[in-house]
């Protein structure tokens, strides 16, 4: 595209007229339709194609906010295919995208989410809505859907501090784009229900940020435990998990050395006993 | 039948055309600080821009006509945020930019009925203020690569020349906004924050460097100017 015309910025689909307005998806789907994240997924498998999986993420409401956190392993099958994996990005910054499932399609969903956040932020003079930012995500998985059904499937979840609401709000989504909105938690992933029966068991209402990012530790034990795919806090090679709270001061990524010592504090109590 | 018009009366009946109404607006300056990049303009409206963030690193500045700049600023965010989708964030540069700008403006200038009456900054803040990048475009297409400051608008030219004895290379950020805004405002009249538009490309901001300065904090700023 760069080659084959001179950049102009007066008729579409740079500039306005039938432009894609405030949407960097509608502007990518007219421009360069080959670089949407689903692009080439739907068509038939032919052959079988190792995918790499991502696995455990959750996102705990706090009083003030909210908690996402992700343990690191990604797996092919039954190999570890990376133990350093992020699952958990900032999409803005007063929200959070996690994701579990196929690793590529998923990174490159979270990408092209952000982008659109931001690229609407630009072109419209202001951050969209918690609740607008929900719907553009699931419009991301829906368009997702024919790669979904190959065995591509990407179902985020999303979370956020709501500032028109004042506190923090957990979406999960299903294969087909719906959204849902969840009272206070949420997980994902193929160890995602056993962190889930861990927070359910051990949420109440007005836990500070510190307890639940302790609660989200002990969750993920709880999954890397009962879940060949969910990594454990790996203290031979200072891996642990990755962890953000998203409150009114915006995204935080609790930096490792913290969480690390909390995970070592959590596994200490373990021992006597008192932990998992 | 169309009459023979010569090209050189056909392009200076344009560029004065442009110029005359570029020059009816406010003017724009931008300073290459020791903090990041001042972009300083006089703008009554509150929310009708005219200095924005196009990308991570790079802002834009528009004086004369508010539609067209503005068409022109959504088209760089457009290229923008799509080179650094198919691309990286890293490739992503005011340069380009502004050679596409250029582009556009020349070609309007030279095919359309009508010049566009404005004028364009491009600003790129790199890690120390040698790295920064400021392009300056004009309504012909011409691109300008400026070094440590720029004015934009019909009063450029006197603007710059009491830019160029006063401005030096490194100075504090709040002081070059209150260089900015003396200049401005002239050397009879004052500009209070209500009547100004300022930003900064902070270069010590990770990844969007843009940032608006407003309200207290400019008020805060322009008070400084007595004391100093």
């Amino acid at each position: 595209m760069f080659e084959s015309s001179p950049p102009s910025f007066g008729p579409p689909p740079y500039g306005f007229g039938r432009g894609p307005g405030s949407s960097f998806v509608d502007l990518l789907r007219r421009v360069a339709p080959e670089n949407l994240p689903s692009a080439g997924l739907d068509s038939p498998a032919t052959g079988a194609v190792e995918i790499v999986h991502g696995t455990t993420v959750l996102a705990v409401r706090y009083d003030g906010g909210v908690v996402m956190a992700g343990d690191r392993r990604a797996t092919a099958g039954y190999t570890i295919a990376n133990r350093r994996v992020e699952k958990v990005f900032a999409a803005d910054d007063y929200s959070g995208v996690a994701i579990a499932g196929a690793a590529g399609p998923a990174v490159e969903l979270v990408k092209l989410f952000q982008v659109q956040l931001e690229h609407y932020e630009k072109i419209e003079g202001e951050i969209l809505s918690l609740e607008g930012k929900a719907n553009q995500l699931g419009q991301l998985v829906r368009a997702n859907l024919p790669a979904a059904m190959q065995g591509f499937v990407v179902v985020p979840l999303f979370a956020g501090y709501d500032d028109r609401r004042a506190r923090g709000r957990v979406f999960s989504y299903d294969a087909t784009g719906g959204k849902y909105e969840e009272a206070d938690f949420q997980t994902n992933g193929s160890g995602g229900v056993h962190a889930r029966n861990w927070i359910k068991a051990a949420w109440s209402e007005g836990m500070t940020r510190d307890d639940v990012v302790d609660l989200s530790l002990r969750a993920l034990f709880a999954a890397a435990d009962e879940d060949t795919a969910t990594g454990g806090p790996d203290i031979v090679r200072g891996i642990f998990p990755t962890v953000a709270a998203i409150s009114v001061s915006g995204f935080e990524a609790i930096p490792d050395d913290v969480i690390a010592a909390r995970a070592t504090a959590l596994l200490g109590g373990r021992e006597e006993g008192a932990g998992l | 039948m169309p009459f023979y018009v010569p090209p050189e009366q056909l392009m200076k009946d344009r560029a004065d055309y442009a110029r005359k109404n570029i020059a009816r607006g406010r003017d724009l300056i931008a300073c290459s600080a020791a903090e990041g990049i001042v972009i300083v303009t006089e703008n009554q409206f509150r929310t009708l821009y005219k200095i924005s963030e196009i990308y991570d690193r790079i802002a834009f500045g528009g004086v004369g006509k508010y539609n067209e700049f503005e068409m022109l600023r959504v088209g760089g965010v457009r290229q923008a945020d799509l080179k650094g989708y198919q691309f990286s964030r890293e490739d992503v540069n005011a340069r380009s930019l502004a050679n596409a700008y250029g582009q556009t403006l020349g070609q309007v200038f030279t095919h359309e009925m009508k010049p566009y009456e404005v004028e364009i900054l491009l600003a790129e803040v790199g890690v120390t203020p040698t790295d920064d990048k400021l392009y300056h475009i004009t309504y012909d297409g011409t691109v300008m690569d400026e070094e440590g400051c720029t004015v934009l608008g019909g009063r450029a030219e006197t603007l710059s020349e009491g830019l160029g004895t006063r401005f030096e290379q490194g100075m504090e950020a709040d002081a070059a906004i209150r260089l900015c805004v003396e200049l401005l405002a002239g050397p009879d009249g004052s500009l209070g924050p209500a009547q100004l538009e300022v930003a900064i490309l902070d270069r010590s901001r990770p990844r969007r460097a843009f940032r608006r300065i407003e309200g207290p904090e400019l008020a805060e700023i322009l008070a400084a100017t007595t004391s100093s």
